[in-house]
């Protein structure tokens, strides 16, 4: 992150503009960012025909003072900075009562479609705003403004994640109620918003039922991080070779403490049971205390977030 | 790619720690990386090379330390390696473990290139 202004420096500093859409800045670009493919170590991975795995390597091991060189302890966290926005925007929303959810899923699972129905619902009962995060366009938070909603929208540019920074730029602009609902729409990617801690009261991934039983495995890291599973597009079920119990069993063979509930935006099958879900979170008062995420991988304890 | 957003890291903790040592040039970084964290190294290596692109971290060797996976399992509470974050427990078979080490992704060290003019301040 930028020291600056604490942006991604790859192209996903935030700034935002007068229509509330919060966008990246291309100017604000560090480097070049070309791409030696000499520069491309092949020493750390092996090949094999069947399996290419990109997440094994041998331990290296290092012998300090071979050169004239002076080692210096750091001993940080990579994402030591931005758990202190993390904790920053957490604070915040203890002080102001605000429930803040973290939603993740896979592009087209149908995020979206379960907010705006969500919001319907809960229009007049639960003060609500949203913060909307995707690569590019403010299609989303158009839509959410159209069912009733405050949104502000975050294009991250490059980036395939909110960070907790982006999040606390969003969180100023939105200046959101106190005792309100606060949703925040994770880009669309199972696999990176997973390591970045943005604040939030709870974690929530959705899966589709058009997506496949094995999701949890295939991606631990989410399904690890996350409080509540909604299994969504319920009412396509008839339709699909789709094992519940399965995916439920891969789910909590991830994560044993995973809640999940079944949902269909169209339908409304299983809404109020998640409503309901977010209602009792917002009656907890212990919320506000609440540890980050208690599964964020990153957020391993003894790790100073300097 | 959030690789991307991790070099960036990397490089802003390793330009601060360098300067303050009044070092311009980092030879090389080790990187304490758990085999069950969200970072593929080889991903991280070639992000690097481009973020330290005309910072003192410019040219530095990467040095990747695995930490390997250790978990406690719920049911049985013994602890096991881990390779994998859907490990079941090899004493008693069932989901749930744990990780209480190997998920950690975090700066150790850096070797700085201390030539003898920059030790002056340190010297008799």
């Amino acid at each position: 992150m930028c020291t600056v202004c604490g942006c991604g420096e790859s192209g996903t500093a935030t700034t935002v503009a007068a229509d509330g859409v919060i966008q990246s800045d291309e100017r604000h670009r560090h480097d070049t960012h070309g791409h030696d493919h000499a520069a491309h170590h092949h020493d750390g991975h092996a090949h094999n025909d069947a399996l290419l795995d990109f997440g094994k390597g041998p331990a290296r091991t290092h012998a300090p003072g071979l050169t004239q060189g002076q080692m210096i302890r750091i001993e940080q966290d990579i994402l030591g900075k931005n758990n202190l926005y993390a904790a920053a925007n957490r604070g915040y929303f203890a002080a102001h009562g605000i429930l803040a959810i973290n939603l993740l899923s896979g592009p087209g699972a149908g995020k979206t479609t379960l907010l705006v129905r969500t919001i319907e619902a809960l229009q007049g009962r639960v003060p609500l705003a949203v913060v909307e995060g995707d690569q590019q366009t403010s299609i989303d938070a158009d839509r959410i403004r159209a069912g009733g909603a405050r949104a502000v929208q975050i294009n991250t540019g490059k980036g395939c994640h909110l960070d907790a920074h982006m999040v606390g730029h969003a969180v100023h602009s939105l200046q959101p109620e106190d005792s309100s609902l606060l949703i925040i729409e994770n880009v669309g990617n199972l696999v990176c918003p997973a390591a970045f801690d943005l604040g939030e009261a709870h974690t929530v991934v959705i899966l589709s039922v058009t997506e496949g039983e094995d999701k949890p495995l295939k991606y631990p890291d989410i399904f690890r991080a996350a409080d509540l599973m909604l299994l969504s597009k319920c009412d396509l079920l008839p339709h699909l070779d789709f094992d519940v119990q399965r995916t439920m069993d891969n789910a909590h063979r991830i994560n044993p403490r995973l809640q999940t509930l079944q949902v269909s935006a169209r339908t409304g099958e299983g809404m109020p049971a998640w409503l309901s879900w977010i209602e009792a979170g917002l009656r907890d008062p212990s919320r506000a205390a609440s540890p980050p995420t208690s599964t964020r991988l990153a957020a391993a304890p003894g790790i100073d977030s300097a | 790619m959030h690789e991307m957003s991790l070099a960036e890291n990397v490089v802003s903790i390793v330009d601060a720690a360098a300067k303050a040592e009044g070092s311009t040039r980092v030879i090389a970084i080790w990187l304490e990386i758990g085999a069950l964290s969200c970072v593929a190294p080889d991903a991280l290596r070639f992000c690097f090379d481009a973020i330290a692109r005309g910072t003192v971290a410019e040219g530095a060797r990467i040095e990747i330390i695995t930490v390997p996976g250790e978990g406690t399992c719920g049911s049985c509470a013994k602890s096991a390696i881990m390779t994998a974050l859907y490990d079941l427990c090899p004493h008693c078979g069932q989901p749930g473990l744990q990780p209480n080490r190997g998920t950690e992704m975090r700066v150790k060290e850096i070797e700085i290139d201390s030539r003898p003019f920059q030790n002056c301040r340190n010297g008799p």
